[in-house]
């Protein structure tokens, strides 16, 4: 069904990006504008899926092109689903950058090119267009390199460095293998290349273009081998913009795995093969890397990449149950993520470091905190009836079924590597008795801010973990909405059919 | 024609792979920047090159029926040139920046942020 207001979501926050810009030096307005109308796509994001999940799949040619000549946006439940986690995620970390950002930073644009940033992700989930896909990928990595540099401490740009290098070199791969598929198939429409693809005899070159794929959107959801300029840069920016990325950034480039690789490139045994391979690969390295470090936020980089292993394990399984189970982790890891990477910057504010050697005795002095940093710490490790748990029981359901035992064997080793990190964490930095550390000069303490800012910093955390005890303890409803999701994602012929228009009206 | 495109295209993302492997920072960006080239060229090749046969109907027909020049290929060409311009100089402004700070032209140097203790 044709539906113009799908684009709202991409229109209204670059619409927030450009309001912003007139507001530059005033910061107070910026904050201000910048939670409401993070408020406000929240409900547009909310009315989005309400939308889809009652009407079915709505489309949008851009410019009244019909697909597949023009550009299409595609809102189905998948797409709506991650739009409506964008605006949570986003509200969340808007609202705790009002608190915990300095000023200095603010006056350099940093809220216009969050909500940049924001609108590139949108478009990234709304578009039903493969190259369109890559103009969203490079207004995504733009804002994301403008903000994992503002500031321009030391490690910074060190970090930034190598960010932008393998995002870079990833969308060189990506744009190359988008060009192999153009002069393979002649076509850009998604759900045209759907059709085109499967009847290519040049299969060889088929699996070269899927590979292509692969690495390209690999390395930007930090899979194994491409993962090692993740732990190395999310640790370096302010803890909102960490949270962003950790929360969001990876997780598009498995939402652009999950699109291409179920509507275009179905996995044979091969590639299924190489899937599961890596997600364990994934799982190991990442929970390895995990164990090995004190930095509290280096700790949750190697945990993303950990956690990004079973969502490609649902993946490379492909069977309903096993999809069902990597879109549950993937809605569950989301909101997680970005509050843990939020919980560390309160912890920094609170205590001035994150090494958690030197840190300690949070429970003592702050237990109300302690008991609410609690709850996404056990979602992450899966503690039923948390979250996490659930994702984890489908995904390995579904491997079994497969007879996949090796991996499931992988998928318990990597919630047990996250327990064994979680339990070291929770012992380190809560209940360890510890001296109380120098008073660092350049730190700006929580007592030190104002009520405000001091709410500000504490009501996102509290949100996105109600949110988490939500979807496990209302695990029905997202277990509901995942099962559709993964019925679309296996059958795609009502994506095709919503995009092209029925086949006995266009022959 | 094809041939000669092929050969140009291989170059480019050998010595651009070969640049980004080097140390230098600058090469880095020099190997970015050949990368880039490398796959707008190869966009450029796969859309078929036909010589002299813009894509224009006659007013009299209502589709071309002979072989023609696709345009989307110039068109994705012309996008992904000006996306590669703003992520181009935005990489050379931070190279210089970590030139700046770090005061080393060496990526193997700028290792801190790796390691465990810092």
């Amino acid at each position: 069904m044709n539906n113009p207001y799908i684009i709202l979501p991409v229109i209204f926050q670059l619409f927030t990006a450009v309001l912003l810009l007139f507001f530059w030096f005033r910061v107070n307005a910026q904050r201000l504008i910048t939670i409401i109308c993070s408020l406000v796509s929240l409900g547009i994001a909310i009315w989005l899926l309400k939308e889809v999940y009652q009407n079915g799949i709505l489309t949008m040619q851009a410019g009244g092109w019909k697909a597949p000549f023009g550009i299409t946006f595609v809102a189905d439940v998948f797409s709506a689903t991650m739009v409506l986690l964008t605006a949570i995620a986003g509200m969340a970390v808007a609202v705790f950058s009002t608190g915990s950002i300095r000023n200095a930073r603010l006056k350099f644009g940093y809220f216009p090119i969050l909500n940049f940033l924001l609108m590139g992700l949108n478009g990234a989930f709304l578009t039903g267009d493969i190259f369109n896909l890559y103009v969203w990928f490079e207004i995504i990595i733009i804002a994301s390199f403008v903000l994992i540099t503002i500031g321009g401490e030391k490690a910074q740009i060190e970090g930034a460095i190598k960010y932008v290098t393998m995002n870079l070199l990833a969308s060189a791969i990506f744009l190359t293998a988008i060009a192999i598929l153009y002069g393979l198939a002649g076509s850009l429409n998604m759900a045209d290349l759907s059709e085109q693809v499967a009847q290519i005899e040049n299969r060889g070159l088929v699996n070269v273009v899927a590979i292509l794929f692969l690495v390209g959107f690999g390395i930007k959801s930090a899979i194994f081998p491409l993962y090692f300029w993740l732990p190395a840069s999310y640790h370096t920016p302010p803890p909102a913009i960490s949270a962003i990325f950790g929360g969001l950034l990876t997780k598009v480039g498995v939402y652009a795995l999950l699109r291409i690789f179920t509507l275009i490139f179905v996995p044979d045994a091969f590639l299924s093969n190489l899937l599961i391979v890596l997600a364990a690969m994934t799982i190991l390295s990442g929970g390895l890397g995990a164990i090995l470090q004190v930095n509290m936020r280096k700790i949750f980089s190697y945990l993303i990449v950990c956690h990004i292993g079973f969502m490609i394990a649902g993946l490379g399984i492909y069977t309903e149950l096993a999809l069902v189970g990597a879109i549950f982790y993937l809605i569950h890891d989301i909101i997680v993520k970005t509050n843990l990477f939020l919980i560390s910057g309160l912890i920094f504010k609170l205590k001035g470091t994150l090494n958690i050697e030197k840190l300690g005795g949070i429970y003592k002095k702050y237990p109300k905190f302690s008991l609410l940093m609690a709850i996404p710490l056990f979602s992450l490790v899966g503690i039923p009836p948390l979250s996490g748990f659930w994702a984890k029981l489908f995904l390995i359901q579904g491997s079994y079924l497969e007879g996949q035992y090796t991996l499931i064997g992988f998928i318990l080793l990597g919630s047990f590597l996250t327990l064994w990190v979680i339990a070291k964490l929770w012992s380190e930095v809560f209940w360890k008795d510890a001296k109380d550390l120098p008073k660092k000069i350049n730190v700006k303490y929580f007592k030190e801010l104002k009520p405000l800012k001091q709410w500000a910093m504490v009501i996102p955390i509290v949100l996105l973990a109600a949110t988490s005890l939500y979807i496990g303890l209302a695990a029905e409803h997202i277990i509901l909405l995942s099962k559709q999701i993964a019925a679309e994602l296996i059958n795609p012929s009502a994506y095709i059919e919503a995009v092209l228009g029925s086949k006995t009206t266009t022959p | 024609m094809e041939l000669l495109l092929v050969i140009l295209i291989g170059l480019l993302y050998a010595s651009g792979i070969f640049m980004m492997l080097r140390r230098s920072m600058v090469k880095l960006i020099i190997g970015l920047i050949l990368l880039g080239n490398g796959a707008n060229m190869l966009i450029f090749l796969l859309g078929r090159i036909v010589k002299g046969k813009p894509p224009l109907i006659e007013s009299s027909a209502k589709m071309l029926t002979e072989i023609y020049a696709d345009p989307v290929p110039q068109a994705l060409i012309l996008t992904a040139i000006v996306i590669s311009f703003g992520l181009q100089s935005f990489a050379i402004i931070l190279v210089k920046r970590a030139y700046k700070i770090t005061d080393t032209d060496d990526l193997d140097e700028l290792n801190t942020t790796d390691e465990i203790y810092e």
